[in-house]
């Protein structure tokens, strides 16, 4: 059998699963942009927020893909659904997605991913050799909750404040005519 | 407990899973369009109004009300998020009260939050 000039790699399971995964994704993320109806790209952003997920999974951050899909799948979808079926026009009608703006926004998305892939290339990531995390180290989500309950006990209570804030915010901007 | 480190192996039924339904679903369609009889006509087109022609528009805004719950529900599930690592602190003795009074706090600010919109009467459906 004659050798091959450029032997063709054959992906690991693990890469097989991330080009499934990140075509889903980029697949889902066009039609959000291309779509003529709103609401369908909406529908398609549910996708790709969880194609994101399986990519959380594929780097070992399980409690980040169970997160994603817990408030970007399941509440923020949300959200921006209801927002879509609170406008009228925007529900049933097309719209084009294209406008006279499209070239100057294609153009700083460009340079935006340009941005970012040079950084990823060019800047030396530090890289975490040992993360001594306090818990037993079996699993993350274990590690995460010692964590949270000891050395980053003042952010999540920050956190909980936060959240209050937003509360108090949305009942303010939603209720203002008492 | 469980013993060794969860690896993204650990995921693939549910990679299946997805694999499954998505191929399913594209399947029913398919077939449904190619061996599936089509007759259009008016009346199949039709809102479904009990039996009752319709005789007005069924398209319809829906109230605001539902953003507002939307977004109480983000807020309230982002805070069910850092409850699951956190309950898995309490197989631990020696840390079982740090963990409860850290998570009472928190809780504690969140559900100032609740009665604050229970209060307010953003809960009820007018």
């Amino acid at each position: 059998m004659p050798e091959l000039p450029v032997e063709i790699p054959i992906p690991t399971p693990h890469q097989a699963v991330f080009i499934m995964v990140a075509v889903a994704t980029s697949v889902a993320s066009l039609l959000v942009v291309t779509n003529r109806n709103l609401f369908y790209s909406a529908l398609c952003l549910v996708g790709a927020l969880f194609g994101v997920a399986g990519v959380y999974v594929l780097l070992e951050a399980e409690f980040l893909a169970i997160a994603q899909v817990l408030v970007y799948v399941g509440a923020i979808a949300t959200l921006i659904t209801f927002a879509i079926m609170l406008t009228r026009g925007i529900m049933f009608g097309t719209t084009s997605p294209n406008n006279r703006h499209m070239f100057a926004v294609m153009s700083m998305a460009l340079l935006v991913f340009l941005l970012v892939a040079g950084l990823v290339d060019r800047v030396p990531w530090a890289v975490a050799e040992d993360l001594t995390l306090s818990g037993d180290g079996k699993s993350l989500i274990v590690d995460l909750g010692w964590e949270f309950v000891t050395t980053y006990a003042l952010p999540l209570e920050l956190i909980g404040l936060l959240l209050l804030i937003a509360l108090v915010g949305a009942v303010m901007l939603a209720r203002d005519d008492e | 407990m469980n013993e060794v480190a969860n690896t993204p192996q650990d995921f693939l039924p549910l990679l299946v899973i997805v694999v499954v339904a998505l191929a399913v679903a594209g399947i029913v369609i398919v077939l449904s369009v190619l061996l599936g009889p089509r007759r259009e006509l008016e009346a199949k087109s039709e809102a479904y109004e009990s039996g009752i022609r319709p005789f007005a528009d069924t398209r319809r805004r829906f109230p605001v009300q539902y953003y507002l719950i939307a977004v109480l529900f983000i807020i309230f599930d982002i805070e069910v998020v850092f409850l699951y690592p956190w309950a898995t602190t309490l197989h631990n003795d020696a840390l079982k009260k740090v963990s409860l009074a850290a998570m009472g706090v928190f809780m504690a600010v969140v559900v100032i939050g609740f009665v604050y919109e229970w209060r307010k009467g953003a809960l009820d459906w007018d």
